[in-house]
């Protein structure tokens, strides 16, 4: 670059005026004028506010929300406390108790082995889906809506009775329903 | 009904004005708060506060439930009785200027004429400057009885503001009051029916009137007196629970009663332009009422005005501020009021 010529980052940059004001720039009145316009157009614009409660906003198909745990059609549990979504957890956020299926317990646990307690803490979840990915009963996966607000921290800590779909055989459309946009991912 | 050479009509006549008119400005106030959020809401592409029953109006009540059950706490190193006085002070000034105030035409209730202004005063626009400038003390006494050194500052800073521009504003009004010749704001209101509305005799006047009164009322761009974040909240940085409440309360009362007051000056108080409706033939009640409603309408047009201003225009430096008013609109009111001045005394000779 040659000497002397002035090196401009953008040409977008405009000198500052630094010219002492005239009395009746000094009142400010027309400038305050044209800023009022700007802020009236604000006025009559469409708000882009979601009103919440009433209104939701679609999310997209691979939104990973609040946890499901899954059953198979016969309305079992499908989840075997294998553990490794708990240990795939990058947030530390499953905890669970395995049991043993009993006899005549076969419709309501697909394996022998079963989650007895299966909790997630959602203050800790940071909503990743590894615990989805690592799962090899198809037992565990991220739904379409968020966890709610709460007014005490106990409130956010789920347990099974709260991650559970609803059982198909019984409660078919609530099945359907919470099982959402999975069944078309 | 006459006991004891009282006119007793006349006294519950006026006591239940005051009682309407003290009601209605505690009520324009309390929605005004409402409105501003709401209006604020609006010019930053919000939706403003919407929850609190239907179209979250009841929004105010719980702002002022919320005030009441705040810990009210009155610092132990204060002088307990100004700390009282000083939002008390505020609130009562705020009320006392809506007493001058031409409100409409005179009900008729049966042969009885109820004229709708608590007094007509032969000094009526000096009565509001002086309930104005008493107004100050409120400001100075929260801020010297809080016992806090930044309330104080805060008081004084507050105070030399509202001084500094009662001065541009009585300049301004003179222009009008030369026109008028007389004080009474009744007089004022019945000029502009008869003569037309003085802004258009006055427009320099009226803006910096207009200027003025967004000082007088601590309202952006000039609410240095309260700059919460970057000077320490203000005068009333140690009030809690509703006296903090009055304070507020009290400068949105006198945001309505200056904006009503400028209605009378220069807006033709409850006239409607361009028609002269006491040739319709109505009966005078449902002309009073008309009346009213075109000054709560043209004052709450300039209601909307101010928080207009507010939400679009940042906060003045406390130097510019006193340029502005000492530099720029003294001067600029003074030529005013020569200019028309020599202009009356040139057309009327
Ligand atoms: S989504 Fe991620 S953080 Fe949440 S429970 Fe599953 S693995 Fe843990
Ligand atoms: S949810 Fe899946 S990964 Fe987790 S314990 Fe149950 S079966 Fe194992």
């Amino acid at each position: 670059m040659e000497m002397g010529v002035k090196m401009q980052l953008t040409n977008k940059s405009k000198q500052v005026d630094r010219k002492p004001m005239t009395f009746l720039e000094s009142l400010y009145l027309w400038n305050i004028a044209k800023g009022m316009m700007i802020t009236l157009k604000h006025f009559f614009r469409k708000k882009p506010t979601i009103q919440y409660p009433e209104q939701e906003r679609p999310f997209s198909k691979v939104f990973r929300g609040l946890h499901i745990l899954n059953r198979d059609e016969e309305g079992r549990e499908r989840c075997t406390a294998c553990g490794l979504c708990a240990v795939a957890c990058p947030a530390e956020a499953i905890t669970m108790e395995a049991a043993e299926r009993e006899n005549g317990e076969e419709h309501l646990y697909r394996e022998e082995k079963y989650a007895a307690k299966y909790e997630i803490n959602m203050l800790r979840c940071i909503f990743c889906g590894y615990c989805e990915e690592a799962c090899p009963k198809d037992a565990i996966y991220l739904s379409q809506t968020f966890a709610p607000a709460n007014y005490g921290r106990t409130g956010f800590i789920y347990k099974k009775g709260d991650l559970l779909i609803p059982n198909p055989v019984e409660d078919p459309e609530g099945y359907k329903k919470a099982l959402g946009d999975k069944a078309t991912k | 009904m006459y006991l004891l050479a009282i006119d007793w009509f006349f006294i519950i006549e006026k006591l239940l004005l005051i009682v309407c008119i003290v009601t209605l400005s505690m009520v324009v106030a309390m929605y005004s708060t409402y409105g501003e959020r709401k209006v604020a809401g609006f010019f930053q592409d919000r939706l403003g506060p919407n929850r609190a029953g239907p179209f979250g109006l009841l929004q105010p009540l719980a702002d002022a439930g919320k005030l009441f059950f705040k810990e009210e706490i009155i610092p132990l190193a204060s002088s307990k009785f100004l700390f009282i006085l000083g939002p008390a002070l505020a609130m009562i000034t705020a009320l006392l200027t809506s007493a001058v105030i031409p409100w409409s035409t005179p009900l008729q209730i049966g042969d009885r004429v109820v004229p709708l202004q608590i007094a007509d005063i032969n000094v009526g626009i000096l009565f509001v400057f002086a309930a104005v400038s008493v107004g100050v003390y409120g400001i100075m006494i929260g801020g010297w009885a809080s016992n806090n050194k930044f309330s104080l500052l805060a008081g004084i800073r507050g105070a030399s503001q509202m001084v500094s521009y009662e001065l541009p504003m009585g300049l301004a009004l003179l222009g009008v009051l030369l026109f008028v010749g007389d004080l009474r704001m009744s007089s004022i209101v019945q000029s502009q029916i008869d003569n037309g509305w003085h802004v258009f005799y006055q427009p320099i006047g009226f803006i910096v009137f207009f200027v003025c009164a967004l000082a007088e009322c601590n309202r952006t761009p000039f609410d240095l007196p309260e700059a919460e974040s970057e000077l320490n909240f203000g005068y009333h940085q140690e009030y809690s629970s509703m006296k903090l409440g009055f304070y507020l309360f009290a400068e949105y009362i006198n945001m309505f009663i200056s904006c009503v007051v400028m209605t009378c000056l220069f807006f033709g108080g409850y006239d409607i332009p361009f028609v002269n409706e006491a040739e319709w033939g109505l009966h005078p009640n449902l002309l009073a009422l008309i009346g009213f409603a075109v000054i709560m309408g043209k004052s709450l047009f300039f209601v909307f005005v101010f928080m207009w201003i507010r939400w679009t225009v940042p906060r003045f430096r406390f130097d510019q501020l006193m340029n502005l008013g000492w530099k720029k609109l003294i001067p600029l009111a003074l030529v005013n009021m020569v200019i028309s001045a020599a202009l009356i005394l040139w057309l009327k000779k």
